[in-house]
């Protein structure tokens, strides 16, 4: 059952048997990403709480620009696009267009990541931090998980760049890249709902 | 097993070890027997531990006045009795059994992701070594496992810094664990069991890495507001900021509920395999127990503000809330009675696992009525955070879980080590440990209801709880004598090298007691496939015309191995790297505590651990 | 227990029986018996009468006012209908495991039954019946528990750590003097019989500390006064209510309910419920300022308290008596220090008063020289009070009735 490869030759994929049809690994990932709802849902929901409750300023119309994170957030929402473009060749089996999807996708991902740095920067000189009151600390928390599963994301998508530049993937990879595609969209579809609560719905007038 | 990919010449960064036996392969196992030993030696460590806690508690409340210890010193000790009794020892000794048994069970060969596995539990014990460290380093956690803010947010000493990062760590070995043995149950059972051919030991696993799954991420995000709130200054439960503390109670009793299910559920599995083994019937209401276990996953979420009666969120919550507990104890009090009706008409063999878990479900119909009396809402103004409530969480974690759990030892004792615990020391200590039991937590009813607060380190004379606290106290001791026993017994057990004569010693009706004892490395020469229920039992004895049974002479035990064992089966090769990964976590819990380098280093581990874990080949080259 | 088939399709052995496998009930002589038991009706006795004879203060199934007896009167009927399912499940688990107990040399196996569905769904419905019967009084007290009466008397409670401060905010509760603030206690709640009470419960801190510096916070407390009512929760940032009413004078004690702290268990309180008389006495003497002391030792007592002691430590800087330039409100109220009522301090841990009825120097001498030695991180530095300077401030206290 031992197969020795090819000299130079990428691994071959074996299907494994299971119970559900489903690969071990898909499985994982979804119930993983159904934990993660729970996480960010406890995020969001204290951020839903504690709204309108800051009792010094600055409040989120002080600092909010929702033109500059509209454009950040399109920048994300390409991203998608991007892995769903590299999703597709790697199901034909096209490792250059493969990797260039990636690195298309790992880039705006970085650009997203860079645009909220700037951001981040921007409030703390207009004088919001962690500390400063309610806001600064749900913000900068709930914003900040996301990033850190933005910045991960972005790691296991250069990885997938990496091990495919030295052979290390099979020759049908489409697997393991559906796996960090389908973690990918998941960290869209969060910072959607993060956009819409935290920027686009009005805040109360500070109290 | 995990998908086989066939390596590339190149391997990667460092030979992967192949050695399955000797001290250093306990450090690179993969096989999830070894782990779930692992488990074991390790949640029985911290019972002790955790024990030895309870008796300094006791001593010290035995009289009014005492100054066994100080204040300080008390709120430490009761804090860190119950972070390991539940962390430190009831869930990772589940874990244990999950580990070695559920793949037995669904006729696979090991979990669905072996390194993974391997690397929750080195996560897990890195988490208990750092919270304990904190004993070392300027206190440990004092707030109680429950850790309310403001007052866990405030408290001066690092203790309860230690909490939150402790409990992140271990949260995570959980987290993973869970995905690991969901996806486990879900995709590889053996061909022919269905769901529900399962064992119920299985279907508890499953509900119970549900409820994990879906549980911790939210005292995962609790953790890190009350570690902000610490370190960073944040206003998550600042009071004088507009943070609201109830919001720390929400977050973390929308986790406490289900956790308390994921104590309890394991010992009902185990309960649920032994008492039909040892009635010689089948369990009564297969389908109830199944259907009622996967009820209270799903209603276990919606009860959390029972433990928040008193915390004044207005009748319209604590009506809904009080309605929500008392239908929860309806699929926990059924499977009562399908056990019973599963002994009704048996033939009761009361060997040690049996009396453990008949003592179980005995000890558990307690606690049950006790938690129903706390559903009477008004009441439970009265009764709660009294030693009320200490009597009715021990009776069903430790008469319930503990019981259970002790059960289950004595039963896959044989499994795991070729050899059967002493039955008559096994007795003699089952009955000192329910004795022992019942005179510490019974009287803890009646001081509840007379006055006595929780987490006090004393009390006056003048309040006439004197006599109850004494004979608690007592009895305690009587427990840490019987606990003494139980190693005594495991003790002469090892030096008396009486091997089993079967290896089926009890008769059993599934799939583990197919393989040899202990099993293979593989588990099984070939994976049965599954017609039925109770699948080995069925194979062992068939039923005649009127519907008595009848022993199959074939037999139904695997073939001992021979000369071509285990040959064409290929199991993953040991890894150290889940061990490298794993020791990346308490370093970046240090840094995060000490120096913003410890935390770089931490992180540069992970990365490198996780980095040769995803490129080592699945075989050494 | 018979083992199942052996390895390799051997014939079935039987493990041997072992000496001290579990004996049955019979073969114990029955003069051994019968001793046993009257041991055990013994001690069963001895239990219950020890456990009935003292007082106990907390004791919840002593009550003496409302809602307490109410909350009794709930709790009692669910326990014994807890007691009935105890006699029923655990006697049949008992009588189960005697009826079918293998006897030895009779290895059968009993009828596989599976199941029984009609018999599940009853015994899962008649559970249900009797939770639904238990919630319709639940929901319904839960209810009346919430209501807040028109009528009350209103104390504002507030939970510090370590102690308990009392404010009566009525209008008619205001003290003849300086701003007309509400009466304000420490540790001994006074209220009248036969009147309901609605007590506002609130959190506070941050006025005080140790020696070391470390603050007092706001924390969650718990107000709980067993034999009068059920708890309710101090947080911080919301305002819990409880109502009671009483028509037993007495002293009934309380204490925190809810772990804050170092010196959680030992935050405790006590109500004085006095009758109508004494209540009248009570108010009109809380209405006067603190008492100017005539006596030369208390007279120098209350420079030391008003203008600070020899170390520079002040007094005021937390501590309020009515009348003076004291009016800090981070530490117990000392007005009326030595009040008859005021029976307890500092956190109610010690009596205010011997049995005899004279001052307990012994106690607040303690106190004076080393809160900390006394009560471990208690909120009062230790400013070295010198022994006259302890002699004249007691004199002082024990002077402010």
């Amino acid at each position: 059952m031992a197969e020795t490869a090819a000299h130079a030759a990428r691994p071959a994929h074996v299907e494994e048997h299971t119970s559900t049809g489903l690969p071990n690994t898909k499985l994982a990932m979804w119930l993983f990403l159904g934990s993660e709802c729970l996480l960010f849902g406890a995020l969001i929901t204290t951020y839903v709480l504690y709204r309108g409750a800051s009792q010094t300023g600055p409040y989120p119309s002080d600092v909010f620009d929702i033109p500059y994170t509209s454009v950040s957030s399109f920048v994300l929402l390409a991203s998608s696009v991007t892995m769903v473009l590299a999703l597709t060749a790697a199901e034909k089996h096209d490792h250059v267009r493969m990797r260039l999807w990636l690195l298309a996708t790992a880039f705006l991902g970085m650009t997203f990541v860079g645009g909220q740095v700037y951001e981040f920067t921007h409030f703390y000189r207009e004088g919001l931090s962690l500390s400063t009151n309610l806001f600064g600390t749900t913000f900068f928390v709930l914003t900040g998980f996301h990033g850190v599963h933005v910045t991960v994301g972005i790691l296991m998508l250069l990885s997938l760049v990496g091990m495919s530049s030295t052979n290390r993937l099979p020759d049908d990879p489409a697997f393991p890249v559906e796996m960090v595609g389908l973690y990918w969209h998941f960290v869209d579809v969060v910072w959607i709902v993060i956009f819409t609560v935290v920027y686009l719905i009005p805040n109360a007038p500070p109290k | 097993m995990a998908t086989a990919s066939v390596p590339a010449r190149r391997g990667g960064i460092v030979r992967r070890p192949t050695s399955t036996t000797g001290l250093r392969s306990w450090f690179t196992t993969i096989d999830h027997k070894k782990i779930g030993m692992l488990y074991g030696y390790t949640a029985f460590t911290f019972f002790i531990i955790g024990g030895l806690e309870a008796l300094v508690i006791r001593a010290q409340l035995a009289r009014p006045d005492q100054t066994l210890v100080n204040a300080a010193q008390y709120n430490q000790i009761f804090t860190m009795h119950g972070l390991t009794m539940i962390f430190l020892f009831v869930m990772p000794m589940s874990a244990a059994f999950f580990n070695y048994l559920i793949p037995l069970m669904i006729g696979a060969r090991d979990v669905a992701f072996p390194r993974l596995n391997a690397f929750s539990y080195w996560v897990f014990l890195a988490g208990g070594l750092f919270l304990y460290s904190s004993w070392f380093l300027g206190g440990a956690p004092n707030g109680g496992w429950f850790g309310y803010a403001p007052n866990a947010t405030t408290d001066p000493t690092p203790g309860m810094t230690f909490y939150a990062l402790g409990l992140l760590i271990t949260g995570i070995a959980s987290s993973a664990g869970a995905i690991n043995l969901a996806v486990t149950v879900v995709n590889m059972r053996a061909p022919g069991m269905t769901l529900f051919r399962m064992p119920v030991f299985v279907w508890m696993g499953l509900v119970v890495q549900f409820l994990l799954a879906f549980s911790l991420p939210i005292i995962t995000v609790a953790l890190f507001e009350m570690l902000f709130d610490r370190r960073w200054d944040t206003a998550f439960f600042d009071p004088t900021r507009g943070g609201d503390p109830i919001l720390w109670q929400h977050l973390f009793w929308l986790f406490g509920h289900p956790e308390v299910y994921i104590l309890i559920l394991p010992a009902f599995g185990i309960i649920s395999e032994i008492l039909p083994v040892f009635s010689r019937k089948p369990l009564f209401g297969y389908q109830f127990v199944v259907f009622s276990g996967i009820a209270i996953g799903f209603i276990g979420f919606g009860v959390w503000v029972h433990h928040m009666y008193a915390a004044g969120l207005g009748p319209v919550a604590n009506t809904a809330f009080g309605i929500s507990t008392a239908i929860i104890a309806i699929p926990t009090g059924v499977k009562i009675f399908n056990w019973m009706a599963t002994m009704a008409g048996g033939d009761l063999h009361f060997d040690t696992p049996m009396l453990y878990a008949v003592g179980a479900v005995a000890m558990f119909v307690i606690g049950g009525l006790s938690g129903v009396t706390h559903s009477v809402v008004p009441s439970d103004y009265q009764q709660t955070d009294t030693y009320y409530v200490v009597a009715h969480f021990h009776y069903v974690l430790f008469g319930g879980a503990v019981f259970g759990l002790f059960a289950g030892m004595y039963y896959w004792w044989p499994k795991v080590f070729a050899q059967k615990l002493g039955e008559g020391i096994g007795k003699v200590q089952f009955w000192l440990l329910i004795i022992g039991f019942n005179m510490t937590f019974g009287p803890m009813h009646i001081l509840g209801l007379e006055g006595m607060i929780r987490r006090e380190y004393t009390y006056p004379a003048a309040l006439g709880l004197t006599f109850w606290n004494e004979v608690s106290s007592a009895g305690a001791f009587l427990i840490a004598f019987s606990v003494l026993l139980f190693i005594v017994n495991v003790v002469r057990t090892r030096r008396r090298h009486r091997p089993l004569e079967t290896d089926d010693p009890w008769d059993a009706r599934t799939l583990e007691w197919m393989t040899a004892c202990p099993p293979e490395p593989y588990n099984f020469e070939t994976i049965p496939v599954v017609h039925s229920l109770d699948e080995f039992w069925h194979r062992k004895y068939a039923e005649d015309k009127e519907g008595r049974l009848v022993r199959v002479p074939a037999g139904a035990a695997e073939p001992a191995p021979g000369p071509a064992a285990g040959h064409g089966i290929h199991m993953p090769s040991p890894s150290f790297w889940p061990l490298v990964a794993a020791v990346g976590l308490p370093t970046i819990a240090y840094g995060v505590m000490y120096s913003w380098w410890l935390v770089g280093v931490g992180a540069l581990i992970l990365v490198v651990g996780f980095t040769g874990w995803a490129l080592e080949p699945s075989v050494a080259d | 227990m018979t083992p199942g088939p052996r390895k390799a399709g051997g014939t079935v052995t039987r493990t041997r029986a072992r000496a001290g496998d579990a004996a049955s009930a019979s073969e114990v002589p029955s003069d051994v018996r019968k001793r046993l038991w009257s041991v055990l009706a013994l001690l069963a006795l001895t239990f219950l009468l020890a456990s009935c004879s003292s007082y106990k203060p907390q004791n919840t199934f002593d009550p003496a006012g409302q809602p307490a007896q109410e909350q009794k009167n709930l709790l009692v009927p669910v326990l014994w209908v807890a007691a009935a399912v105890f006699v029923i499940v655990e006697g049949g688990i008992l009588l189960i495991s005697i009826r079918y107990r293998h006897r030895k040399g009779r290895d059968r196996i009993p009828a596989q039954i599976h199941g029984n569905t009609r018999l599940e769904i009853g015994w899962t419905i008649a559970p249900a019946l009797i939770l639904a019967v238990i919630m319709v009084p639940t929901v319904s007290m839960i209810w009346q528990l919430a209501a807040i009466p028109a009528n009350a008397m209103h104390v504002t409670v507030q939970g510090y750590q370590w102690w308990w401060g009392f404010q009566y905010t009525d209008a008619d509760m205001k003290v003849g003097f300086g701003d007309h603030g509400p009466i304000t206690v420490a540790d001994v709640l006074v209220v009248p019989a036969g009147r309901q009470v609605v007590l506002s419960l609130s959190s506070e801190g941050g006025g005080a500390h140790t020696t070391d510096g470390i603050p007092d916070h706001m924390v969650i407390h718990s107000f709980w006064a067993p034999r009068l009512f059920g708890k309710q929760d101090v947080v911080p940032g919301r305002t819990n209510h409880i109502t009671f009413s009483t028509n037993e004078p007495g002293v009934y004690w309380g204490q925190c309910a809810e772990f804050c702290g170092l010196q959680h268990g030992r935050m405790k309180f006590r109500i004085a419920v006095l009758d109508a008389q004494h209540w009248d006495a009570w108010v009109k003497s809380q209405k006067l300022p603190g008492v100017t002391p005539t006596d030369d030792l208390a007279k120098e007592g209350m420079n030391l308290f008003l203008n600070g002691v020899s170390s520079g430590g002040q007094c005021i800087a937390c501590h309020a008596v009515g009348g003076t330039a004291a009016s800090a409100n981070a530490a117990p109220n000392l007005t009326h220090f030595a009040a008859r009522e005021h029976e307890c301090f500092a956190g109610c841990d010690f009596e205010t008063f011997n049995p005899d009825g004279s001052p307990n120097l012994d106690a607040l001498s303690a106190w004076l020289t080393d809160p900390n030695a006394v009560k471990l991180g208690a909120k009062m530095p230790d400013y070295n009070l010198k022994p006259d300077e302890i002699d004249a401030l007691m004199a002082y206290l024990y002077s402010l009735k």
